[in-house]
């Protein structure tokens, strides 16, 4: 069942447009011109109770746009949204309970007071008992392994420790539907992990909805099996990743390391040979092919190393958008 | 209708508890800035500024008025403009700008609560800070001490939170301007002109000319310093009539400031953020 549904969204930014110099300053105070920016442009999908989905695409693509759009900060210019059963424009009292926001450049956090204090406001604000806020917060706590840095001063906390206690902020009232917008952005490759792990968790804990945009293409491969790609407001691709994956990228590359130089003729007619330096050989493998030539690889060579390496997301993300553009 | 009683009944028990929450950590976080609080109380000496002009002037006679009646008065208007003290124009933009409004906007209670709430606490924090600079006040100046009546004492503090009320809505419905216009605190100093000369700051209106006395009257400013300050000074007999126009102007200030947000807030683009 769809919990998330847009139908024919977009969303026109007027914004003041001035040339520069003394002159148009002036002009622009007296003749103030504006242009019309089409952030999001007649886009169109549905989101599962549960599901994980990718929201990718440049910066300036629209992303963030559909997300404030989708949790009721930003009116849409035309077309109709609904989340949970709810429009979110209304701004609906139990809309709100039901949703959370996690931006990774902006947090709610009160920068001077220890997390718990903020902890204890969206606990009010939730109408949450304090006995029961005091057992979620220990429960999101051990899940995001953290202990005494709820009673730090925020602006003493590490930029992960903070990402952290800024999700435990925005899921204290058990949101069904997430919206992430670059949760992982800044964090080392241990803490991108951490709430990678802990969002998976989350998911399945509470069956949550959640809608995640990330320039990390890690974010996207671990946690979600469908992607949006949006590029200049419009939807190029809505679908699997995987099936994204064989489509843009229906080869792969195997670095072979054999115990002694190989000419690999034998193996010419399933691939192509791009290089062999001495006893190392690369090869390019259609990947319906590829188990074949590594079991034939297995059985007929002595093999001291072997190495699937799967094109990077983000080139096929590239390459899909070049497709399409042009 | 109990059904109704009931669910009113828990509403306001939630509310309370919010705006608990929301004052205890405003509270806190005011503690952080305690100094920054201390400069603030010792800025607004605007009234000790004019209490001396007006007791060197000819006029400290005016009216049968006399130096007593400007001691207690400008040391009343001292009093009443630390706890009237509002610059939610200044945060509302700032938050607006730098995307901090969004988490705001994003949660079951308006927004309204949590900047009404961080002034509540700021003037806790202030009250040993103008106790402070009182006693100074009353050892510097020349019989400048005076106990208020007893009912004074007990309808000054709830004139003054209506003065604050009254001011905290008028400044509210300035800063949704921040919804159309990036720069809307260039609004506030429009409005201090008239808070200055029509609120009873630097003159008491009794010195006034008639007319414009009169005219004063059918706006707010009067009531946030002139009223509060005269009924603290003990120089008002009967301040019924005063709370009753303080109450008018709370519920029409409040039907402007809701039409105001509604309007806005569909206007938010949810800039830097």
């Amino acid at each position: 069942m769809s919990n998330i549904t847009v139908s024919s969204l977009s969303k026109i930014y007027k914004v003041p447009y001035r040339k520069p110099g003394i002159s148009a300053s002036i002009k622009h105070f007296f003749d103030r011109k504006y242009k019309l920016i089409t952030a999001v442009d007649d886009i169109s999908f549905k989101i599962d109770e549960g599901e994980i989905v990718g929201f990718i695409g440049a910066n300036g693509a629209g992303k963030t746009t559909t997300l404030k759009m989708l949790c009721g900060l930003v009116y849409p210019t035309k077309g109709i949204v609904s989340v949970s059963g709810f429009i979110p424009k209304e701004r609906n009292a139990a809309f709100l309970s039901q949703i959370t926001l996690v931006m990774g450049q902006k947090q709610q956090l009160i920068w001077d007071l220890p997390p718990i204090e903020t902890l204890k406001v969206n606990a009010a604000v939730y109408g949450i008992s304090e006995k029961e806020a005091k057992k979620r917060i220990d429960e999101l706590a051990s899940m995001l392994e953290l202990n005494d840095e709820l009673f730090q001063p925020v602006r003493k906390l590490s930029l992960g420790q903070r990402m952290k206690s800024e999700l435990l902020a925005s899921l204290i009232h058990r949101p069904s539907v997430l919206f992430l917008d670059e949760p992982t952005l800044g964090l080392d490759v241990n803490a991108q992990l951490r709430v990678r792990e802990f969002l998976s968790m989350y998911n399945k804990r509470f069956n949550a909805t959640i809608l995640l945009t990330s320039h990390y293409m890690q974010d996207i491969s671990s946690l979600c099996k469908r992607v949006v790609v949006i590029h200049k407001g419009r939807i190029f691709y809505d679908g699997a990743l995987t099936k994204l994956t064989n489509k843009l990228s229906p080869y792969r590359n195997v670095r072979i390391e054999f115990d002694k130089p190989q000419t690999l003729d034998d193996l010419k007619e399933y691939c192509e040979i791009t290089q062999i330096d001495y006893a190392i050989a690369t090869i390019v493998v259609p990947s319906s092919k590829l188990s074949f030539v590594v079991s034939y690889l297995l059985n007929n060579y002595t093999i001291k190393d072997l190495q699937v390496i799967e094109t990077p997301l983000e080139n096929i993300i590239s390459e899909l958008i070049r497709n399409g553009t042009n | 209708m109990y059904i109704s009683l009931v669910k009113l009944k828990r509403k306001l028990v939630k509310f309370t508890n919010i705006f608990r929450a929301l004052l205890t950590s405003q509270y806190s976080l005011m503690h952080e800035y305690r100094a920054e609080i201390a400069l603030w109380a010792i800025s607004g000496l605007l009234p000790l500024i004019m209490l001396g002009i007006w007791t060197q002037s000819s006029f400290a006679n005016f009216n049968g008025s006399n130096y007593n009646f400007f001691v207690k008065y400008f040391i009343s208007a001292f009093i009443v403009r630390q706890f009237t003290a509002v610059w939610v124009i200044i945060s509302f933009e700032e938050d607006n700008l730098e995307g901090r409004l969004s988490p705001f906007l994003l949660q079951p209670i308006s927004p309204f609560w949590r900047y009404f709430s961080s002034h509540i606490a700021e003037q806790l924090t202030r009250i040993p800070f103008v106790f402070f600079i009182l006693i100074i006040i009353f050892l510097g100046i020349q019989d400048s001490f005076w106990i208020p009546p007893f009912h004074t004492i007990l309808l000054s503090p709830i004139a003054i939170f209506l003065a604050f009320v009254i001011r905290f809505l008028l400044h509210w419905i300035f800063a949704m301007c921040c919804f159309f216009n990036d720069k809307a605190s260039s609004l506030e100093r429009l409005l201090l002109i008239p808070y200055l000369f029509l609120s009873g700051l630097v003159a008491p209106l009794e010195t006034y000319p008639e007319i414009l006395r009169t005219a004063a009257y059918f706006t707010p400013f009067p009531y946030l310093i002139s009223f509060p300050s005269l009924l603290l000074s003990g120089s008002i007999v009967n301040p019924l009539n005063y709370f009753m126009h303080q109450l008018i102007w709370i519920f029409i200030l409040s039907i402007f400031s809701f039409c105001a947000w509604r309007l806005g807030v569909r206007h938010y683009s949810a800039m830097g953020a």
